[in-house]
């Protein structure tokens, strides 16, 4: 066929830009959890109640990721929510008494878990639980008890 | 009223029959495809006249939509003090929809229709017959390439399409609306999930770029052999792959994010 | 082989052939026997299907009923893969030459021969000079379709039939609608190359001075039946009138100049339904 080499040319560009544009989507767009959640352990977390807590929510230590939420269960005998999260391999040195605390970023955000590290010198492993836990404050319930704060202030006076 | 019946009774008969008349023909051109492992340059070909011709009014609309949304978005968001959100909004919006639908519409109208166009005449011309005279299979030669390179360069055209999408938005949200670019990224990388959204998006133009590309061989071959059945045949592929795509485009997003 | 030799000698044979278009019945009953190496024309009025003949030998149609035989094969049972194997050896030259617009002239003779054959590039050059050569046409090579006329156009269709060196070639029309010099040239390209490349020709065609140049078996085919059947000089001399007005071109004879209508008289006074 009179196949150009410029035809061919022109099809190699075109390839490159389409699979240039996918790797541009996948590292500077998104956060491939596909690299990070591949290699870690796995620790569980037992909450009260975790609000509006996802799968695949930010865990945190003081501030900076450490993981990813893996899954979140309901244990069908205390009612907990137990919520699976996957920790980098790289830090492997949380201590076992760390606690665990559902914060949201900004007013209206995202949810995630914040650990707060202790001070033993044994340190998390694949499996281990963390049962220093505080649940996620419900806006709802917060407002709530402002509210009834409010009026027992008002029945003191 | 029994008129009105029948006539619906015949449209659904002529519609089904059409239906398996383009399964049979997609069957025979599946058929073909091993084939051309011996013959790539004929896919290659292919992919020059559908991809790479195609990349232009893609860029260029890919850009020009990114900036608009960036606009749009912005004028919105900044009511609710939330500007900094921008760069989720336009990822999300281009990665799970705009991106391949928009790719999707596009490439219907620009390389389906020329797809059409060209096997229609190639058939009015008696070239397919004769090739068929020559021993060599039309489906093979002439259908398999052109069904194989569309649904390649689908996926290719409408990554393009969301990146340089997102890189519009970041020119206008950073470069003219003064927006911070750590939030933009930081917040579009916290939020945009690699498997949920940019693979889901890649999956729907991989569907859309396999039901475009066989719409728009499909009607070429199918095409009455004279000026007035190519022209129809072309306006049929327009008309029909966007109906398709928009149809596709709620069935898998219900599907993957319902 | 007990077989007779006349059975030997035919190339195609078609028995008792009958094909509808819907209601619309082209053959009924149509038997033709196309002799090895020779040049059979196929010839009738426009509209007696003489084209559908040729794509049911080449198999692109299925008969009602009756069959086509290639060679002692019935093509209409064969599989797909047997079907493309015979028709390497088939020529189909059409009426508009539909050489591939994409391709130059070179190019399209080369075509079946890049697809059938790992020929090395130096030989294939040969090959298609050579068959443009033998239909004059070397120095056009480098031209487009579109740059070629009509006459050309179907002489480089005939190079690119000729490529695969077929036993069978066939000619729809090939001199409907050519100027009288490239009429001549086609005319005796037919016949030189059946008898140099030791061909089989079927020539299918209403143009009747031409056609009898050349033919030395001719079937007349009118309402879905052969009228007629012999070399061109015994059907000039036809015991039937329609044969004669026909070869002769009469105007008016047994083939009514008018299509069937009603009278003129009441179509002009209105009386007509």
């Amino acid at each position: 066929m009179n196949m150009g080499r410029s035809v061919e040319i022109w099809v190699g560009l075109f390839v490159a830009a389409g699979f240039a544009a996918f790797l541009g989507l996948a590292m500077q767009v998104s956060n491939i959890p596909l690299f990070q959640t591949l290699d870690g352990y796995d620790v569980q977390l037992r909450f009260n109640n975790i609000g509006g807590l996802r799968e695949r929510a930010p865990v945190t230590m003081s501030g900076g990721r450490v993981g990813r939420v893996k899954s979140i269960e309901l244990d069908a005998r205390s009612f907990d929510a137990v919520v699976t999260v996957t920790i980098d391999r790289n830090y492997n040195e949380i201590p076992e008494d760390s606690s665990a605390s559902i914060y949201t970023s900004g007013l209206l955000g995202e949810q995630y878990i914040a650990i707060d590290p202790g001070g033993l010198d044994f340190f998390l492993e694949e499996g281990d639980e963390i049962t220093l836990t505080q649940s996620a404050l419900v806006l709802e319930r917060l407002i709530g008890r402002f509210l009834t704060s409010m009026g027992d202030g008002n029945d003191d006076d | 009223m029994t008129d009105f019946l029948a006539r619906i009774g015949r449209s659904t008969l002529g519609s089904l029959s059409r239906l398996g008349r383009a399964s049979l023909f997609l069957w025979h051109a599946l058929a073909g495809l091993p084939s051309l492992v011996l013959r790539p340059g004929l896919v290659l070909a292919q992919i020059y006249s559908i991809g790479v011709l195609s990349l232009i009014i893609i860029v260029v609309s890919g850009t020009f939509v990114g900036a608009v949304l960036a606009l749009q978005g912005y004028n919105t968001l900044v009511n609710f003090g939330a500007q900094d959100s921008l760069g989720v909004l336009v990822a999300l919006s281009l990665l799970r929809e705009l991106g391949p639908v928009v790719t999707a519409l596009l490439f219907a109208g620009r390389a389906g229709s020329a797809l059409t166009a060209e096997i229609g005449l190639m058939k009015t011309t008696e070239q397919l017959s004769s090739m068929e005279m020559m021993a060599v299979d039309p489906m093979r030669r002439v259908i398999a390439p052109r069904l194989l390179a569309g649904f390649i360069s689908m996926p290719l055209l409408a990554a393009i399409f969301s990146f340089l999408g997102i890189m519009g938005a970041y020119f206008v949200g950073v470069g003219a609306l003064g927006l911070d670019d750590g939030p933009f990224w930081g917040q579009m990388q916290a939020s945009v999930d690699f498997r949920d959204d940019v693979m889901n998006g890649v999956i729907k133009s991989l569907v859309f770029g396999f039901v475009a590309s066989w719409i728009a061989v499909y009607e070429g071959y199918d095409a009455e052999p004279t000026s007035e059945g190519v022209s129809r045949a072309t306006t049929r592929t327009v008309v029909h792959t966007s109906l398709a795509v928009l149809g596709l485009d709620f069935v898998l997003t219900a599907l993957m994010f319902g | 082989m007990a077989a007779p030799v006349s059975d030997d000698d035919c190339l195609v044979d078609i028995q008792n052939l009958s094909f509808a278009r819907g209601r619309n019945v082209i053959f009924n009953g149509v038997d033709v026997r196309i002799p090895r190496g020779s040049v059979t024309a196929i010839m009738g009025p426009s509209g007696t299907g003489k084209t559908t003949l040729l794509r049911l030998i080449g198999g692109q149609l299925r008969p009602d009923a009756g069959s086509v035989a290639v060679d002692g094969q019935v093509v209409h049972k064969m599989r797909h893969r047997q079907l493309y194997a015979l028709r390497r050896r088939m020529g189909l030259l059409f009426q508009s030459g539909a050489l591939f617009t994409h391709l130059n002239v070179f190019e399209n003779v080369a075509f079946p021969l890049r697809e059938h054959t790992d020929l090395p590039e130096m030989l294939i050059r040969d090959l298609v000079l050579m068959k443009l050569q033998a239909v004059g046409l070397r120095g056009a090579r480098d031209l487009m379709p579109g740059e070629l006329s009509g006459g050309m156009a179907r002489r480089v269709a005939l190079a690119r039939a000729i490529a695969l060196d077929p036993d069978i070639i066939m000619y729809d029309e090939p001199f409907a609608g050519q100027d009288p010099i490239s009429m001549g040239a086609l005319v005796t390209l037919i016949r030189t190359l059946n008898d140099a490349l030791g061909l089989t020709s079927v020539i299918v065609s209403h143009d009747v001075a031409e056609t009898a140049r050349i033919a030395d078996l001719v079937y007349v085919v009118s309402q879905g039946k052969v009228v007629e059947s012999g070399t061109p000089e015994e059907l000039m001399a036809s015991e039937s009138e329609w044969v004669r007005q026909f070869m002769h071109g009469l105007p008016d004879g047994p083939v009514p100049f008018h299509y069937p209508a009603d009278s003129l008289d009441d179509d002009l006074l209105g009386k007509a339904p």
